[in-house]
């Protein structure tokens, strides 16, 4: 496959406004088949806006936004399930997709959350309800898969387990990853691609030429920005996702 | 068979249960009991254009309440009130041009406790046919796109993004509600289509832990409210719509049972 097959989503010098200010300007971008790319930035610098233009969610009042695939999965930042709406795990699971137990038991069991199956949406913790989320995204075996913030939540250890999946998902379905995220650990050091923004991108390229960018040392400041990357670090042991110790 | 003018009313309300349990529980999952109450609200505007032109009244009242719902979208674009205060604007200026409109056509005897409450004694054959074909266009339709419409449901930018198109399905969910309203004046009355809509999906709520069962579940407490109440409406001769509603808040009250039950057990 030439590159050019692989392009899975383009914004060209995107914008969105939402009277009275532009949310984001500028934005160019592009998403590849077994790419990750990243989008970092403060609160309120439009990386949610951005996510939600390459999903279609929000038009570009500027600029344009060109998709190569129709198979995209969503975890969006935040979701409110209201206690009328009676949802268990799987009537969520397959909300926007046929799955029959085993495939629904299979994605759940890859975040590990399999136990989770028939408990109540309203019943789960935040790091749970992440984990459904991610695995409700997997099970549609999406070309592009959109997360914003899929970590928030989540314990220490499970943010590792989390960021291992989502590493595995793009190698595994070879698809393309367009991640919002705060942890600097894991954007440097697994991503393909860094887009930093702040009402406009800051700067972007490879997570090693950003981190020595002006631009992004001055919105994450220097300390933070030097003493983060590339933190790798080994345990003796592993926790299975309900905090035991598994041999 | 349908000789019996009780009968034909048993028929039609319960044809009418069985559209109002699904849509009542997507009401009540997108806050939009209020919305119901509009469409009911403008109903009355529907009733009074359909006698001044002698139109069928169903018909009358579902084109006044699509025009309505188009409007509150409009509306919606054009200003920043809340939802809530857009809803009440258009109720009740839409119930005093129904009820200004009535008074210009005094040459025609209105029944407005009959409109408002509903009447048994005016269901006919026609509208047991209007109620069981219409209703199964209703829930042929729902059928046909509740999985998109219980995904913009749950989450608009979920179901938007995955390509469900929350839009249309929400609009074509409005025309629907629209429809059942029409469907179901005569024998509830505007001012309590939506507490057939609202009680009895409520009442589910409490004692079912999934969508579809709380979808069959507020049908049944549907059926047995329309069949109680047109039994005791007989009985003691009270409106059918009352009657069919207080029926259905008993039954809400004695589904709060289990959970109280439940919430004791787990102290």
């Amino acid at each position: 496959m030439s590159s050019k097959n692989n392009l899975l989503v383009n914004l060209e010098n995107a914008g969105v406004y939402k009277s009275p200010k532009w949310l984001i300007r500028g934005v160019s971008l592009e998403v590849r088949r077994g790419q990750i790319v990243t989008l970092i930035g403060p609160n309120g610098s439009g990386k949610t806006t951005t996510a939600k233009m390459v999903l279609s969610i929000l038009e570009p009042d500027e600029g344009s936004m060109k998709r190569y695939t129709d198979k995209i999965a969503y975890v969006p930042q935040k979701i409110n399930i209201d206690w009328t709406m009676p949802l268990r795990v799987v009537d969520f699971m397959r909300l926007t997709n046929n799955l029959n137990d085993n495939e629904v038991s299979e994605s759940l069991n890859q975040t590990g959350v399999e136990k989770l199956f028939n408990e109540q949406i309203h019943g789960l913790s935040g790091g749970e309800f992440q984990r459904v989320l991610l695995a409700r995204a997997i099970a549609k075996k999406p070309e592009l898969l959109v997360l914003d913030e899929p970590v928030q939540g989540v314990d220490f250890n499970g943010e590792i387990d989390l960021y291992n999946i989502i590493k595995n998902i793009s190698a595994n379905l070879n698809c393309g990853i367009l991640l919002v995220s705060h942890d600097l650990h894991f954007v440097m050091s697994a991503t393909d691609h860094v887009v930093c923004l702040n009402g406009h991108i800051c700067c972007s390229g490879k997570p090693s030429t950003v981190i020595k960018d002006k631009a992004y040392i001055e919105l994450f400041g220097e300390h933070r920005s030097k003493t983060l990357t590339y933190y790798q670090h080994d345990h003796d042991h592993t926790h299975n996702s309900d905090g035991s110790v598994s041999s | 068979m349908f000789d019996d003018f009780f009968t034909r009313a048993l028929v039609t309300g319960i044809g009418i249960a069985i559209i109002t349990g699904p849509l009542g529980c997507l009401v009540i999952w997108r806050r939009l009991s209020y919305f119901g109450d509009t469409l009911a609200h403008s109903a009355l505007l529907g009733v009074t254009l359909a006698y001044a032109f002698s139109l069928n009244i169903a018909f009358s009242v579902f084109i006044i309440s699509a025009v309505i719902a188009l409007l509150l979208l409009n509306l919606q674009k054009r200003t920043r009130l809340a939802g809530d205060s857009l809803l009440g604007l258009l109720a009740h200026s839409t119930l005093a041009i129904g009820l200004v409109l009535m008074g210009f056509l005094s040459s025609i005897r209105f029944d407005i406790m009959g409109l408002l409450f509903g009447d048994i004694l005016s269901v006919t054959v026609e509208d047991i046919a209007l109620v069981w074909i219409g209703g199964s266009v209703i829930l042929g339709i729902l059928y046909f796109i509740w999985k998109s419409l219980f995904s913009a449901t749950v989450n608009f930018d979920l179901a938007s993004a995955e390509g469900m198109q929350p839009n249309i399905y929400n609009m074509i969910f409005t025309l629907l509600l629209a429809g059942v309203i029409a469907l179901s004046i005569k024998m509830i009355g505007t001012l309590l289509i939506t507490g057939l809509l609202i009680i009895p999906a409520a009442a589910s709520r409490n004692i079912t832990n999934n969508p579809k069962q709380m979808v069959f579940v507020a049908i049944l407490i549907g059926i047995l409210s329309v069949t109680i109440g047109l039994f005791t409406s007989l009985e003691l001769n009270t409106s059918s719509g009352p009657s069919i509603i207080v029926i259905a808040l008993i039954l809400f009250i004695i589904s709060l049972i289990p959970l109280e039950l439940r919430g004791k057990l787990q102290k």
